[in-house]
């Protein structure tokens, strides 16, 4: 759907005025949070679900206090990416919360799995990472902390489903060099930092041909032990 | 009789204990008013913009701000004794903030806006300094700056001073109002507005008879108009309403401010009085009125590649815009900005209207408005062409009096930076 589109429907929708100091004002936007985040939707969609452009993730449906967390950083410049550290720069705590939940509370399906052009035995190095992780080499399975099924736990720890591999493994590139950070103990970057390159290829490759479930909603908070301490998910 | 009299001496005590007790009171509460003027003055001076690095502890410097002349890194102004002003008396502050001289007597980079600050009054002087007094200290070294010869050379500030600082308190001017003298103080003192809004000369500075007059912001790309032109940021066309409903909120019925005056509006303008937005404000419409409107500016494209773009930026308008900004560019204000009379658009130079196009932009988030809403960047969804279309066609459309631009001017500023 295009932004005009868009727009449109939300040119439709009812409008309220919304503070009491402008209400002499005739004709005000929509009084909702879909009008307030348009700025997101040429890169991430109208309901987070992402675009064409590879690089920019699907936001729906990952936890909230996931979002939330990267909208933190993105606005502190802890996270780096000059056009979201641009938008955030001004914007107060409570929006962005507001700004995470819409997100997180947006279920469009997730897209079916492209083909995938990598080779089987990179695939089949990849299930193994994602479902088993390698002993000798202490990398934890990403579906210990991610959860069985991919999909996260509340409150801080995201789906990994719906993600294209260029995105992926550029994220994971960012962990392992310290480029993208958490807050302490850092477990993604404990566990980055022990991939080779070809773990992160494998990887990005196998998630992006899982199917997705009917209901892809993240997991309840508590809902399975984590393998080790992680600053993003406290206990 | 002995106990009596004890007993008398015990009630003196008491009393004077007591006297003494609500003296220092007194005096705590006196201290306490100056420490709230004091923040309340810092923050009408930005001085978190610069001397608060991204993530870092409040006002313990060390902010880089690069220069066409090199990087100068903020100083920290915690009280800690060793590495901020934690041994400054309220003399050296006053000097520093009046003269731009260190205690020491060293010279001070005029990033600092020493030459508004100068204006400051000592009273507003000694109550910052208090409020600064105040705050947890922070131990941080001051980074050293890193400029390029012959720039590194300090004696060189002492040309600069010649040309470009009159050191002096504001003087009211009597044929004025308390009010408009009082945004005069505000704008040209604390706010320090000209620091941007006056166009910067190769020496770095600001001549006196080019204050207000706008100008390019060096290293940043946006362009910050001119307060004194109509055809610009003046604002002798604006209500008093409109100007403080911009200031303090951020967002207004004539436009919405974005880029570095978002920051100006979110860390200082925001927290100010409704009275000392007012002044500003009646100020401000002041110095645009009687301003004489300069001459219609002219295209330097060539007409019939002007009318291709103006054409084609219809066609990306009603796709893309119209459904924010409407058909007519009427917007939907404050929150979706009027495009039509907005001189904003209209003025000489397009940067800004070219980099809201390909970066869009919120508002800052104010208590006035503390959800705002956004504008979309259509960097990669419009080519070159298509943002030159786009920024032609809403520079001229609905009787608008700017001048269309080239795909090469969109596709410079595509690389502008955004931090």
């Amino acid at each position: 759907m295009s932004v005009r589109l868009f727009c449109a429907s939300l040119a439709l929708a009812i409008a309220f005025p919304v503070f009491p100091v402008f209400s002499q004002t005739l004709g005000q936007p929509p009084d909702t949070m879909a009008a307030r985040v348009e700025a997101c939707t040429p890169c991430h969609g109208n309901k987070g679900e992402g675009t064409s452009d590879v690089y920019f993730p699907r936001l729906a449906g990952k936890p909230s206090g996931y979002l939330y967390n990267q909208l933190l950083a993105f606005r502190s410049g802890r996270r780096k990416y000059p056009p979201m550290n641009y938008l955030l720069e001004f914007l107060p705590d409570q929006y962005l919360q507001d700004m995470a939940n819409y997100f997180a509370s947006q279920h469009p399906p997730l897209p079916t799995p492209a083909a995938s052009e990598a080779s089987v035995d990179i695939l089949k190095r990849g299930e193994a990472l994602v479902t088993h992780g390698d002993v000798s080499a202490q990398i934890p399975a990403c579906a210990s902390c991610h959860g069985p099924a991919l999909l996260g736990m509340e409150p801080g720890i995201p789906g990994l489903l719906g993600l294209r591999p260029n995105y992926v493994s550029a994220q994971l590139g960012g962990w392992r060099y310290g480029t993208r950070t958490a807050k302490a103990p850092d477990c993604m970057q404990q566990v980055a930092a022990r991939l080779t390159e070809a773990d992160v290829t494998a990887v990005a490759a196998y998630l992006a041909t899982r199917p997705a479930p009917e209901n892809a909603v993240p997991v309840a908070k508590g809902s399975y032990i984590l393998p080790f301490a992680c600053g993003s998910e406290p206990e | 009789m002995t106990s009596l009299f004890t007993a008398l001496l015990r009630i003196a005590a008491l009393l004077a204990g007591l006297a003494v007790a609500s003296a220092a009171h007194a005096q705590t509460a006196a201290t306490n008013d100056i420490v709230k003027r004091g923040e309340y003055l810092a923050r009408a001076g930005d001085c978190i913009a610069c001397h608060t690095a991204p993530d870092g502890r409040t006002f313990s410097g060390g902010r880089a701000m690069p220069t066409p002349f090199g990087t100068l890194y903020s100083s920290n102004i915690t009280p800690d004794p060793e590495t901020g002003i934690g041994k400054w008396s309220a003399d050296d502050f006053y000097r520093t903030m009046h003269s731009g001289r260190f205690p020491d007597g060293g010279l001070i980079y005029p990033a600092m806006p020493f030459a508004s600050y100068t204006k400051v009054t000592r009273a507003d002087s000694d109550a910052i300094f208090a409020y600064l007094k105040s705050i947890p200290p922070v131990r941080q070294k001051n980074r050293e700056h890193d400029l390029r010869f012959p720039y590194d050379n300090r004696q060189l500030i002492l040309g600069w001073r010649t040309l470009f600082f009159s050191e002096g308190e504001y003087k009211n001017d009597p044929a004025k109002s308390a009010e408009w003298n009082r945004g005069a103080y505000l704008v040209e003192g604390l706010g320090h507005c000209g620091m941007c809004h006056s166009p910067i000369n190769a020496l770095g500075g600001t001549s006196q008879s080019d204050a207000f007059k706008g100008g390019l912001i060096p290293m940043q790309n946006w362009y910050a108009p001119s307060l004194t032109s109509n055809r610009e940021a003046g604002l002798g066309n604006w209500s008093i309403k409109d100007i403080t409903d911009l200031l303090q909120t951020g967002v207004s019925a004539r436009g919405v401010v974005y880029g570095p005056m978002a920051e100006v509006v979110h860390n200082s303008l925001q927290y100010l009085t409704d009275e000392d937005a007012r002044a500003m404000a009646v100020y401000l419409k002041g110095i645009a009125e009687g301003s004489s409107s300069s001459s219609a500016p002219v295209s330097t494209l060539p007409t019939t590649e002007s009318s291709l773009l103006i054409s084609l930026g219809k066609t990306v308008y009603d796709k893309n815009c119209a459904s924010c900004h409407g058909a007519q560019g009427e917007g939907k204000p404050p929150h979706w900005p009027p495009l039509a009379n907005n001189q904003s658009i209209e003025m000489e130079s397009a940067v800004n209207p070219i980099r809201m196009v390909l970066n869009g932009g919120y508002p800052p988030g104010t208590k006035g408005n503390p959800r705002p809403y956004g504008m979309p960047p259509f960097a990669g969804v419009l080519s070159d062409n298509e943002v030159a279309a786009v920024v032609s066609y809403i520079r001229t459309a609905w009787g608008n009096r700017g001048t269309p631009v080239s795909a090469r001017d969109a596709n410079q500023l595509r690389s502008a930076p955004l931090d």
